[in-house]
């Protein structure tokens, strides 16, 4: 890896990184698209925490929105899959090599149509991986049919209305075992960046679903997923401040109005209390928050769930510390002795 | 010893069929059986013929002793022993002139024919005097057929002893049970039944040293040896046994020496696509991956499989081929995946195949397997079936691997510099295969997509690009011919008939040869097939004949139509075809009948030679 000195001026962050490595390709997503914003976010996110792209997978199914990760972190590897796919692909990665770094982009057809059924065991296994939904409602790359995030009564542009009830990824995902759900707006810059950050901190499945709205299917009115509605009806469940392991910041809050978190990198946590007996490390009060803004037609955004404790995947299956990928022969082809054991039982 | 009622004895030549209820405990009993004429030294195979069902059911488990090693099921049953009441008339009524029937008393066979030798033993009665507890009483009985058989076939019942030990480890008391069991099915045959069948054991040497196994657990012996890393799989008969005798094997041998931890991951994964998802995740990100199924979860990885074969992942699959989709005989045998997996996916795809037969051949090729996913990048399909792959064969012990692992084709300076800008899809070797990177490996990161990549991996929808990229898979897959395991040829001096097989029509076929040569004066060459894309032994082995004939275990001659569409006209108008396929593993009567069949019919025609579509052999 070659550091070159950076031009006098050039930002550079902790690990001596400019910017650059962090971008991607030029979007091919429609101006506007909500995608395009959270793109830029998660560039700034691994750019400020000095995550190293090289250490980096990003994986995504099939859509408008898994098309993005081919437009940040141009530095790592990606793998865009198959539609609804991309939980089983990111499970097999980490698995080979635990000390990666996943993020995964899927979309709201992706992940609640084609992909539940991998999603909902992603969330049941804990892989880390962070999974980003890019929620706007609908299907983008075929054009703007309904999908299964669509609310009760949106409405489609040539008139069509949803008579089915969405589904909720962020209960679904609370509820399987994800140990960090956060909902967000990709037109909230500061509480998505953070979330983000707060996720990079966190070992286990980060599922973030992000309202992110399609200008071109998706933004009339009727619809419960444009920019406007959003604006509108975006709950924020209160204030998130999120201080790097590599940070040595103070943050005060009159005590009992925050929670701190410790994250399993060193980070902290400060979640604002919205109010007195909400406490985000608690999956009854989560979902009783997610369902109570709902049934007064909004949604609540921020750090909904979050155990930072909890076993990933991998600690599960009791990994050696090295990645699996690269064990040399004599890790992983046991001695002349066993055969000949084996062999000899079999006689 | 000598029979009452017969003059000529018929020495270690004989097969044995025990039907029985799924789940009434028989198993043990079975192998007891077949591992205690295997210890007096005679080539033997065990064969279990069960329903889609956990207990209840019928079910049959046949033994082929057999002196010259012929192991292939044999059609004919010299021997019942009928235990389950409920098929006992028909399994009676479909035996040939001569044959033996142990039987229990109640069901009164003897009634239904006369012109079979009957053995009628009261086991009620027995195995209420071995054994005063009436609940274990269901378990220990079937080995009252054990002894019966011991004394009718002159088995030492010391081998049986020594079979049940092994067979029970540790469990005393049950060892217990079982000999008192045995030793009075011994003494009620020594007793009261008079040999009048021809049928007896005499110890032979020519099971010395060898092994008895199932090649499920060879396959997943090949996997470990093979330094597998990541296996991710679904539950499907008749492949679980590997995956779970695979576990077994990793968690005793397979953790890490110094800190206890685990080498590998093993996922029961959530379905096949999710387990072929995970061995594309876990391929592409280095490690050396698996997954094991049967057809239905064949049809389930075909998008993933087409992913693999453009993306250039590398991987191995399984499968352990049974007959159809759904209910219906999910337990039986069949060679039927061969069309669907050598094309499987959408678009221009084209799969390798290996074709074990033999146990020792799921070993060394599930080694293979590994080594040429990585050269190759792409997704290796073993296919086996339920007759290899759960059934039990001999074999020499497997040898230990000497070769170190091929890692293929990973990007360093060297190749760096040749190519002078990374390109993931740059062939700089002209032999198909590109250089790749692994995420974490510090070399140039790459973006990974399905059809549509340059040479540079770049999005592109380009006409020309795509071409491109399709016509170098295409000489990968010509390069192939040149690493995959070969056939194996008999050439048999003067004959003008081939016979061409592969996987587990092996065994009837050999056994089919002798009979053509010796029975019918009909020499035969014979090239068994071990992988496709078929190397130039194939084309040049039909030169050499003048009629060739291809036999496999399904209906439509699925890798003779392989043929057809690879070979030419001039050599593809030479070959016949001979199909088995009643789910029932194949066998040399039913080989050598329908060649004989269609020879004669070539022989009426003259010379006039072409593929006949002739009605199967079932
Ligand atoms: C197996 C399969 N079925 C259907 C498609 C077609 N398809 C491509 S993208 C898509 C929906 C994408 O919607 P979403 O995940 O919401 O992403 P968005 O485009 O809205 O970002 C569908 C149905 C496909 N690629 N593969
Ligand atoms: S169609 Fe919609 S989702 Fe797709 S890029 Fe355009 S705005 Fe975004």
């Amino acid at each position: 890896m070659s550091i070159t000195t950076p031009e006098p001026g050039k930002k550079i962050n902790r690990i001596g990184l400019e910017v650059q490595p962090y971008r991607g390709g030029k979007t091919t997503l429609c101006a506007g698209c909500g995608h395009n914003a959270i793109s830029e976010r998660i560039i700034d996110a691994f750019f400020e925490m000095g995550v190293d792209p090289k250490r980096v997978i990003k994986l995504s199914g099939i859509g408008c929105s898994s098309k993005s990760p081919a437009y940040f972190l141009g530095g790592a590897h990606g793998f865009n899959s198959v539609h609804g796919r991309m939980p089983s692909v990111a499970t097999g990665a980490m698995l080979a090599n635990k000390q990666l770094v996943a993020i995964g982009v899927s979309g709201d057809g992706d992940t609640g149509a084609i992909g539940i059924g991998q999603f909902v065991h992603l969330m049941r296994r804990n892989v880390p991986v962070i999974y980003i939904i890019e929620d706007n409602g609908c299907y983008g790359l075929t054009k703007g049919q309904f999908s299964p995030t669509a609310d009760l009564g949106s409405v489609l542009k040539n008139g069509v209305v949803n008579d089915l009830p969405p589904i909720d990824t962020c209960s679904l995902a609370i509820e399987l075992g994800a140990s960090f759900v956060a909902r967000s707006f990709s037109g909230d810059k500061k509480q998505l960046l953070s979330i983000l950050k707060a996720a990079l901190s966190h070992r286990g499945t980060c599922m973030i679903d992000v309202i992110s709205p399609c200008v071109t299917f998706n933004d009339h009115e009727g619809s419960t997923k444009s920019y406007a509605y959003v604006k509108d009806h975006e709950e924020p469940v209160g204030d998130i401040s999120f201080v790097p392991f590599f940070e040595d910041i103070s943050i005060d809050y009159e005590p009992g109005t925050a929670t701190e978190v410790r994250m399993h990198d060193g980070s902290r946590l400060f979640l604002k209390k919205v109010a007195a007996d909400y406490d985000p490390t608690d999956k009854s009060t989560a979902l009783k928050l997610i369902r109570d803004s709902g049934l007064r037609g909004e949604f609540a955004t921020g750090m909904l769930y979050i155990e930072p404790a909890k076993h990933d995947f991998t600690t599960l299956l009791n990994l050696v510390d090295e990645p699996l990928a690269t064990l040399p022969l004599e890790r992983v082809r046991p001695g002349r002795d066993v055969l000949d054991a084996i062999m000899e039982s079999l006689k | 010893m000598p029979a009452a009622g017969t003059d000529i004895l018929i020495i270690n030549d004989f097969s044995i069929q025990v039907a029985t209820v799924n789940g009434s405990g028989s198993q043990t009993a079975n192998l007891v059986l077949l591992r205690s004429i295997f210890q007096m030294g005679i080539p033997v195979s065990g064969k279990n013929l069960f329903p889609s069902n956990i207990a209840g059911l019928p079910t049959w488990y046949t033994i082929r002793a057999n002196k010259d090693g012929y192991v292939a099921r044999k059609k004919e049953i010299d021997l019942l022993v009928a235990m389950n009441a409920e098929t006992a008339r028909e399994d009676v009524l479909a035996l040939g002139p001569g044959a033996a029937v142990v039987y229990d008393e109640p069901l009164k066979l003897d009634q239904l024919r006369q012109d079979l030798v009957f053995y009628p033993v009261p086991f009620d009665r027995i195995v209420a005097e071995v054994c005063k507890d009436a609940k274990l009483r269901r378990l220990v009985k079937n080995m009252i057929y054990d002894g019966v058989l011991s004394q009718l076939l002159n088995i030492d019942l010391a081998q049986m002893e020594h079979a049940l030990r092994r067979q029970m480890g540790k469990k005393l008391k049950a060892i217990e049970l079982n000999l008192a069991a045995l030793e009075a099915g011994k003494k009620f045959a020594a007793e009261h039944l008079v040999k009048q069948d021809p049928y007896v054991v005499e110890p032979m040497d020519k099971t010395q040293g060898q092994i008895l196994m199932e090649g499920n657990a060879a396959g997943a012996l090949g996997c470990m040896m093979a330094g597998v890393t990541v296996v991710a799989w679904y539950p499907i008969t008749p492949s679980s046994s590997l995956p779970e005798t695979l576990i077994q094997y990793m968690k005793k041998y397979r953790m890490d020496k110094t800190s206890g931890k685990a080498t590998f991951a093993i996922v029961q994964a959530e379905d096949e696509i999710a387990a072929v998802g995970m061995v594309l995740g876990a391929g592409w990100a280095g490690a050396r991956a698996m997954t094991s199924t049967s057809g239905p979860g064949i049809s389930l990885m075909g998008e993933f499989t087409g992913l693999s074969y453009y993306a250039e992942v590398p991987g191995v699959v399984f499968d352990i081929q049974r007959v159809g989709p759904s209910t219906g005989l999910p337990t039986r045998t069949a060679q039927g995946d061969i069309l669907t997996v050598a094309m499987l996916s959408h678009g221009d795809t084209k799969q390798i195949m290996l074709l074990p037969a033999t146990v020792e051949e799921c070993y060394t090729t599930a080694m293979d397997a590994f080594d040429l996913a990585e050269r190759f990048q792409t997704l290796i399909f073993v296919l086996s079936d339920l007759d290899l792959g759960m059934n039990t064969w001999m074999s020499n012990p497997f040898e230990y691997p000497t070769k170190p692992l091929d890692r293929g084709k990973l990007l360093d300076q060297d190749a760096l510099q040749r190519m002078g800008e990374f390109g993931r899809y740059k062939d700089i070797d002209g032999d198909g295969i590109t250089f790749r990177t692994i995420p974490g490996d510090g070399m140039p990161a790459y973006f990974t997509r399905g059809s549509g990549h340059n040479e540079r991996g770049q999005y592109s929808e380009r006409p020309d690009d795509y071409v491109n990229n399709v016509q170098r898979l295409a000489r990968k897959f010509e390069t192939a011919r040149q690493y995959v395991p070969p056939p194996v040829i008999d050439q048999a001096p003067g004959a003008r008939v081939g016979i061409i097989a592969y996987g587990t029509t092996h065994f009837a076929v050999e056994e089919s040869r002798s009979h053509l040569a010796n029975d019918a004066g009909l020499p035969t060459s014979y090239l068994r097939l071990r992988a496709y894309p078929f190397t130039d032994d194939l084309p040049a082995f039909i030169e050499r004949h003048d009629r060739l004939y291809v036999v496999e275990q399904n209906r439509d001659g699925q890798m003779l139509s392989l043929m057809r569409m690879e070979l030419d006209p001039s050599l593809t108008s030479k070959l016949r075809s001979v199909r088995h396929f009643n789910g029932l593993p194949i066998d040399a009567r039913s080989v050598t009948d329908e060649i004989l069949t269609q020879e004669k019919q070539a022989g009426l025609q003259g010379a006039r030679s072409h593929a006949v579509p002739v009605g199967p052999a079932v």
